[in-house]
């Protein structure tokens, strides 16, 4: 038994909306691979939930007209996984999420619970700020669009205002379209383990090879998910050099602030984050057909 | 005041229907409403992997699902896979052969996240194999047994010939 006083499930986005409004001290569940291992180490005991687990309409991944990927925000990471649209469009986010926990977590776990969540760890979170992804919200007011890193405020908070719940994952044509990428998890176990620091690298070549487009964000390199800005732009518009590479990967310096944790020390995180940075740029400008 | 909610669902072959305590996992209710004591009580936070059963054919933990949830769900486990006359299955015969038990408690867990991978019919490497496996944590056989009784129950059900290096020696 899990130590809750009530529960209330939502038959519809409208329906928990309502219930939202009804119960707002109530926590919204999706998955529960999150909220039901706080329940059971007493962190959330006597709690109400209000499950939105139920509500089918908010699975799947679908394109719509414009081209935008709309992943909706309880498909499971082992869905996204296999799902053909991912697969051709948006592959990192695949392989990210294929790295969460362990088969049975995937299947359970939410890209929406992974990122309400709110915790710089999520293996998720990088790759959706590496690649300008935008959070759709529907609340009493309507539908509203924050992008990803607007939508994390602090460590454990994000953009969530009273009555709302996240509907869908969005990330447009030209956040996708020509960008090839990868994301590198580095844990101390293959699964069951939470990043270290996770590094999510993507990139658009042009015509001649040069740099076109370079995007890198970290989890675990601060309080929440973020972008290296200067390492981006000490890339873009160059030709892929090793040098280039290696004064990238050194920028990254320059934004990531990792800290002092009983997992891993400041320095080495740091040590990490460069060369996670070379590692993955290295991949992603083969991926995207050329050569360091 | 206890919440109780009315849960339909396919279990094990039958359809069944109880009223659950909504705060109720769906090992609570597996294990104390219908007596399925495979579904084994291990970590309770999803590591473990003991309490896997298959919901509409996918591997879950159920000491992390509520058991409302259920409704509507076809559920299966271990006890799903016996014969008619309590024959053990192919893959439950591996781990017998394979030496893939000791004390037992993790092998319903272990054993249905094995129908996930061979339902699939798909022929997957070890590397592949390892990391489907990795939501189960095993304290006696050190895995490689495990691994080989689900590797050769892959090969035979896709008739394909177990490769030279895993066959019985002798």
């Amino acid at each position: 038994m899990y130590d809750i006083q009530a529960l209330y499930e939502a038959q519809s986005v409208a329906d928990a909306v309502a219930l939202r409004q009804a119960h707002p001290e109530a926590v919204v569940i999706a998955g529960g691979s999150d909220v039901l291992i706080k329940l059971r180490e007493g962190k959330l005991a006597g709690c109400s939930l209000l499950s939105i687990y139920g509500l089918d309409e908010l699975r799947g991944v679908t394109m719509e007209a414009d081209g935008t990927l709309r992943i909706g925000s309880l498909t499971s990471f082992s869905h996204i996984t296999r799902d053909p649209l991912i697969q051709r469009h948006f592959h990192v986010l695949g392989e990210a999420v294929d790295q969460v926990g362990g088969p049975q977590i995937r299947n359970i776990g939410t890209i929406g619970g992974n990122t309400c969540n709110g915790v710089t760890s999520a293996d998720s979170a990088s790759t959706l700020f590496a690649w300008d992804a935008v959070v759709e919200l529907t609340g009493p007011d309507g539908v509203r669009q924050v992008p990803i890193a607007d939508f994390y405020i602090k460590a454990g908070r994000v953009d969530l205002r009273p009555g709302e719940i996240q509907t869908a994952i969005l990330v447009p044509r030209a956040a996708y379209e020509g960008y090839r990428g990868h994301y590198i998890k580095y844990a101390m176990r293959n699964a069951m383990d939470i990043a270290t620091t996770g590094c999510s690298v993507n990139c658009k070549l042009a015509p001649d090879g040069t740099v076109a487009d370079v995007r890198i964000a970290y989890g675990v390199a601060g309080p929440i998910p973020l972008r290296c800005p200067t390492a981006e732009a000490a890339l873009r518009g160059k030709a892929p050099s090793r040098e280039a590479v290696d004064a990238f990967a050194r920028s990254v310096l320059a934004d990531v602030h990792p800290r002092d944790s009983w997992r891993a020390s400041k320095a080495f995180r740091e040590h990490l984050a460069v060369e996670l940075a070379r590692r993955a740029v290295e991949q992603s400008i083969q991926l995207a057909g050329g050569a360091v | 005041m206890a919440q109780y909610k009315l849960v339909r669902c396919r279990l094990n072959g039958r359809d069944v229907e109880t009223m659950v305590d909504v705060r109720a996992s769906l090992t609570d209710m597996l294990r104390n409403t219908y007596e399925l004591t495979s579904v084994k009580k291990g970590c309770e936070v999803g590591e473990c992997g003991a309490c896997t059963v298959l919901i509409d054919g996918e591997a879950f933990n159920s000491c992390i699902y509520l058991a409302v949830w259920a409704d509507g769900k076809e559920i299966r486990t271990l006890e799903s896979l016996l014969g008619p006359d309590g024959e053990l299955s192919d893959i439950q015969q591996a781990f017998v052969d394979e030496a893939a038990i000791q004390c037992g408690f993790c092998t319903p867990g272990v054993i249905l996240s094995a129908v996930e991978i061979l339902e699939s019919g798909k022929l997957y490497s070890d590397d592949e194999l390892r990391k489907l496996l990795s939501g189960h944590l095993c304290r006696c056989t050190g895995y490689q047994n495990i691994l080989r009784a689900v590797k050769k129950t892959m090969y035979r059900r896709l008739g394909l010939p177990l490769p030279e290096a895993e066959a019985p020696a002798g």
